[in-house]
């Protein structure tokens, strides 16, 4: 289990180097960095000054290390567009990724897995089939799209829920705003929400359902009825426990997804995130906004994957056993 | 089905030193067990047959579509945001209606989906290059090329491919910041989405390699003296095409909606050459004053092709997939 666990934190290491050797690339040869700081009356020995007091002159390997140490304390420098420090611009619009991501996160949960576990209990029902296109359409439908169905529906045409902006947020500590407080910042939280969950919540559908198939099947299944236990103890005992163990591994891995889906969401919204930045730093070719996003959703993405694979340990025993 | 075609060709191929005749290729494809499972499966002839339609109103856009959007004589500002021909305030000449600048939108969306499928058809093929050699590499000539070229598969396949293009076009943006957008465009957008598809590719081929590497027909090729090269293309690369297909079928519905997506976050076409994404894009500031259908027909559209492509993909992993016969 520790060799296990300290293999896989060795990859998350490299995985980790490779993302920061990637943004240093992008910080450091997409365009001039000095060209983007200073204005154009800007003289020639006064860009050398600064490229000299900024280190751009010294050998590239030092200055990878030297862009990795401050990666690893979140400095990016100053954005290109807003003239701000980049880790003060994230600290800023992390809380409404983060609450948006989660909202959609338990809504998946909370709607996929019993739909799931319906489709799969009652293969012939109506129902289940009703279940089955929906989530077909649902996964042909590009997020954006339901977004913008979204707001038609119920910002436009019924006028219920507001179609962009997170609402009134209330600030707890130095520099967490929430919006879960206020009615308008519920209110507002639940089309972006929605358009972000619904893929995932058909894509859990699908795997519960499909598990939930396959494990109705087995031999253990079939001594449980055959025991006589009441369907309810053989269904929610026996064969949920089983289909959960591949549910988590997408979960967590989705997780990551929504997270980078938000960039999308967000835009559709005018949610004010680190997605919509990231995409306006896109545009802008604002190279530190990017990096720091990039190494930020790395980070994220790597450190998901290595609870999920430890969290394989505990929830599957067979792993634990006869593994060196 | 041109899967089909391409398999049933190339046994021809190997079948040409055998003594006996091959039926026709078209007698052999209406025998064959994909042909049945094609009939049996309702759903899946209606969805080939939308998709065909689709195809063909996208490829035939210039001579099926009843204005030419692109045309500067024949529009007219006098005609912006017509509604669809069943609202009040409609113009006959307009089915669907008008965009802002008075260009009939079901001709845009039939000029945006050949865009968007062009683009879509380029970047499966140009990932499938990309993952098809580097697999086939791995695959055969394993140890360290291997494992590096499978490491930058496993450091990629951790970032969902939507960040990935987003972050090429970036690059690209900063790189190509002084020309005009519209000349390069296109490229960057197929170079992203082809860079973001090609894991699936490379994972897939270099499996069947090593499993093909193996066996005795390679091993006789070997021992007569052909080369490396050309034992990967000429001979384990059409036993590996099987699974290839099947991915690149699903990976059509993918980079269509992909490129819907970038297109819509204004990373992607420009509205010069306006894709679906970007028809939407176009039409989503006008949601909000009741302009509804300039958003939401293309969006539709969309939907429908990405849909019915989808459906078609299922099918095809299904009725290849040998546990499930």
């Amino acid at each position: 289990m520790i060799g296990f666990a300290a293999r896989r934190l060795l990859q998350a290491l490299i995985v980790m180097l490779v993302v920061a050797l990637l943004a240093f690339t992008m910080f450091r040869f997409v365009g001039d960095p000095i060209n983007q700081m200073v204005g154009i009356e800007t003289s020639i020995e006064e860009r050398e000054a600064l490229r000299e007091r900024l280190g751009l002159n010294d050998p590239v390997p030092i200055q990878f290390l030297r862009f990795a140490a401050k990666a690893a304390r979140f400095d990016f420098g100053t954005s290109y567009q807003f003239r701000q420090p980049v880790s003060e611009l994230f600290a800023k619009r992390i809380p409404a990724t983060l609450e948006l991501s989660f909202v959609s996160a338990l809504f998946a949960l909370l709607i996929g897995v019993p739909m799931g576990i319906y489709a799969g209990l009652n293969r012939h029902s109506p129902l289940s089939k009703l279940f089955l296109s929906v989530s077909l359409v649902g996964i042909s439908l590009p997020t954006f799209f339901i977004g913008i169905l979204l707001i038609f529906l119920f910002s436009v045409t019924l006028q219920w829920l507001p179609s962009f902006g997170r609402g009134e947020t209330v600030q707890i500590g130095s520099w967490w705003t929430t919006g879960f407080l206020t009615v308008s910042g519920l209110k507002a939280l639940i089309l972006p929400s929605i358009t972000l969950g619904l893929y995932q919540m058909t894509l859990i559908m699908r795997l519960i359902r499909a598990e939930m198939l396959e494990v109705i099947r087995t031999d253990y299944i079939k001594f449980a009825r055959a025991r006589g236990l009441p369907n309810r103890l053989v269904h929610f005992r026996h064969a949920l426990k089983n289909t959960l163990v591949p549910v988590v591994t997408i979960t967590g891995l989705q997780l990551g997804s929504i997270i980078a889906f938000a960039t999308i969401t967000e835009t559709v919204f005018q949610w004010p995130g680190m997605g919509l930045m990231f995409l306006q730093a896109v545009q802008n070719v604002d190279i530190p906004i990017m990096s720091a996003y990039l190494i930020l959703t790395a980070f994220l993405f790597v450190a998901i994957n290595f609870i999920v694979d430890i969290l394989y340990f505990f929830i599957d025993p067979r792993l634990r056993v006869g593994r060196p | 089905m041109p899967y089909v075609s391409n398999e049933e060709a190339k046994s021809a191929v190997q079948d040409r030193t055998d003594a006996q005749p091959a039926p026709g290729r078209l007698a052999r494809l209406a025998d064959s067990d994909i042909f049945h499972s094609f009939l049996r499966s309702k759903i899946t002839v209606v969805a080939a047959f939308v998709t065909l339609v689709l195809f063909a109103l996208a490829l035939l856009a210039p001579w099926v579509a009843p204005h030419n959007p692109f045309d500067l004589a024949s529009i007219s500002i006098l005609d912006a945001r017509v509604p669809p021909v069943w609202m009040e305030y409609a113009d006959p000449r307009f089915l669907l209606g008008t965009d802002d600048q008075g260009r009939d939108l079901l001709s845009g969306i039939f000029y945006g989906m050949r865009i968007s499928l062009i683009v879509g058809f380029c970047s499966v093929f140009a990932a499938a290059a990309i993952g098809i050699t580097l697999g086939l590499i791995a695959g055969y000539v394993g140890g360290r090329t291997d494992a590096l070229i499978m490491r930058i598969a496993d450091v990629q396949l951790t970032f969902p491919a939507i960040l990935i293009a987003l972050l090429i076009d970036g690059i690209a943006n900063g790189i190509f910041g002084g020309l005009d957008r519209k000349v390069y465009a296109f490229y960057i957008l197929i170079a992203s989405l082809a860079l973001s598809f090609w894991v699936q590719y490379a994972r897939t081929v270099r499996g069947s390699t090593m499993v093909e590497k193996n066996k005795e027909y390679v091993q006789a090729a070997r021992v007569i003296g052909i080369p490396s090269v050309i034992i990967m293309a000429r001979h384990i690369l059409p036993n590996v095409m099987g699974p290839v297909l099947v991915i690149a079928t699903i990976n059509l519905a993918l980079a269509i909606v992909t490129e819907a997506t970038l297109s819509f976050l204004g990373v992607g076409m420009p509205p010069t050459q306006p894709s679906l994404g970007t028809l939407i894009a176009v039409g989503n500031d006008f949601l909000y004053s009741g302009e509804w259908w300039i958003a939401i027909f293309p969006g539709l559209a969309l939907a429908l092709l990405v849909l019915n492509v989808n459906l078609l993909g299922d099918w095809l992993r299904d009725a290849l997939n040998p546990k499930l016969r």
